[in-house]
């Protein structure tokens, strides 16, 4: 299991005015595994990432990426984990202007102290695994939304992330180049990460092995495993 | 659709007997809608007596191909020129069913609902992983019908949100357990299909 929900809560405020975004949510990923979360604004999606990502704490409860407590981490070793093994795709790209396209991604790998070499020549592999083989130098104003989205999802995978993190990850993007997002998160996924997707689109929830719909800080149902595919092909009688 | 245009459009393609017919038509349709031997002789008889199609001699093998005329051609064509009409199309049920539940004593619309958006997401992932597993040159016929498919069941999941934020919203009273009186015949003819 890459990452474990235990028995989430979380609460703003304290008192009449406390707002409950998750109560009592339970969630393992396992690697090769894409998991979406969907559910309105308010349902506490945005929360769950969040935690997940050790951008925030639980009130109660525990959450575990590679076994290891959230919690229970220093905050340099916490700051450590979500640049070595967690990859963050939001819908706001948060791409450095002033940096070219294979600078941003090998941004997070020197700030972890590899040195520049190396951390460029992952970088490029990285844009090449997102199809921008050759935009490596390009600052980002002058690429298309399609191709910014692509540089920050090789920033989300560069390296040995296990745990990739995705909040609308499509944004306003053209349903084809959308799908193209969704199709190198799939891949990715396939090939060994822990995969969660917060989106509020069915068609892009649709490239996940589990569905998990929130409601009130709730998980009120859950999509999958699912079926083979090659029984759909069966003739029906 | 008519299975009769299906027939008619593959056999524009040239002649065809009744088994290479089918084999076409599945494949065109990505093999989402499978037709059985009877139904595509029934609707070969019936083109051929509205003028549409003719038998061609037995070949060899003791099949009869099919050809499409003139009349089938501009039949045909008249098909493709022509938007379909939602009304033509067969009621929907689960939007009946939804209506109905909300007016039968005992049912608990939210869960309908739920289990609807459970069911349908399902089915939306198992299209996207059909999706997902071409590699290379995507076959376009196959992908057209696939991504039909995917955006319905999208569209069925939004309009299943609306309906629970209606429900949110507009808490329905208890349903009355009196029936009400009988309504207009003209509308309260139910979906044969």
């Amino acid at each position: 299991m890459i990452l474990e929900l235990r028995d989430v809560y979380r609460t703003h405020g304290t008192g009449a005015a406390a707002v409950h975004a998750l109560r009592g949510v339970a969630l393992g990923v396992r690697p090769g595994e894409l998991v979406a979360v969907m559910g309105p604004s308010g349902s506490g999606k945005s929360t769950l990432l969040n935690l997940a990502g050790g951008l925030d704490r639980p009130t109660q409860g525990g959450v575990y990426v590679e076994g290891k407590l959230l919690g229970e981490l220093s905050k340099r070793q916490l700051a450590a984990l979500r640049r070595r093994s967690v990859g963050y795709v939001f819908q706001d790209l948060n791409l450095l202007p002033s940096l070219t396209a294979a600078e941003n991604v090998a941004l997070p790998l020197e700030l972890d102290g590899m040195g520049v070499r190396k951390a460029r020549r992952l970088a490029v592999s990285a844009l090449d695994e997102v199809g921008l083989a050759d935009l490596g130098p390009r600052f980002p104003d002058d690429m298309s939304g399609g191709q910014q989205q692509r540089v920050a999802i090789a920033r989300a995978l560069v390296g040995d992330r296990r745990l990739v993190l995705a909040d609308e990850p499509t944004g306003a993007l053209d349903s084809q180049t959308g799908e193209a997002v969704l199709r190198l998160l799939r891949a990715r996924v396939d090939a060994g990460a822990a995969g969660v997707l917060v989106t509020h689109e069915a068609r892009h929830a649709g490239w996940a092995d589990r569905v998990v719909f929130l409601r009130d800080g709730v998980v009120v149902d859950t999509s999958g495993p699912l079926a083979q595919a090659e029984e759909l092909l069966e003739p029906v009688p | 659709m008519s299975i009769r245009h299906g027939l008619l459009a593959l056999l524009e393609r040239g002649p065809m007997y009744g088994y290479q017919l089918r084999a076409a038509f599945e494949e065109s349709t990505g093999t989402t809608w499978p037709l059985n031997i009877g139904q595509v002789y029934t609707t070969l008889s019936r083109l051929e007596r509205d003028g549409l199609v003719r038998p061609l001699p037995e070949n060899d093998g003791g099949q009869r191909p099919y050809e499409i005329t003139d009349p089938g051609r501009s039949e045909l064509a008249q098909w493709f020129a022509t938007p379909i009409s939602r009304t033509d199309r067969p009621r929907d049920e689960l939007a009946i069913k939804l209506a109905l539940a909300l007016t039968t004593p005992g049912v608990d619309v939210r869960a309908v609902v739920q289990s609807q958006r459970t069911a349908t997401m399902r089915a939306l992932q198992e299209y996207t992983r059909l999706k997902s597993r071409e590699t290379g040159t995507p076959d376009l016929p196959w992908r057209l019908v696939l991504d039909a498919m995917i955006f319905q069941a999208e569209a069925e999941i939004r309009w299943l949100d609306h309906c629970e934020a209606s429900l949110m919203r507009y808490p329905p009273p208890p349903p009355k357990t009196t029936p009400a009186p009988a309504p207009d015949p003209e509308h309260s003819e139910v979906t044969h299909s």
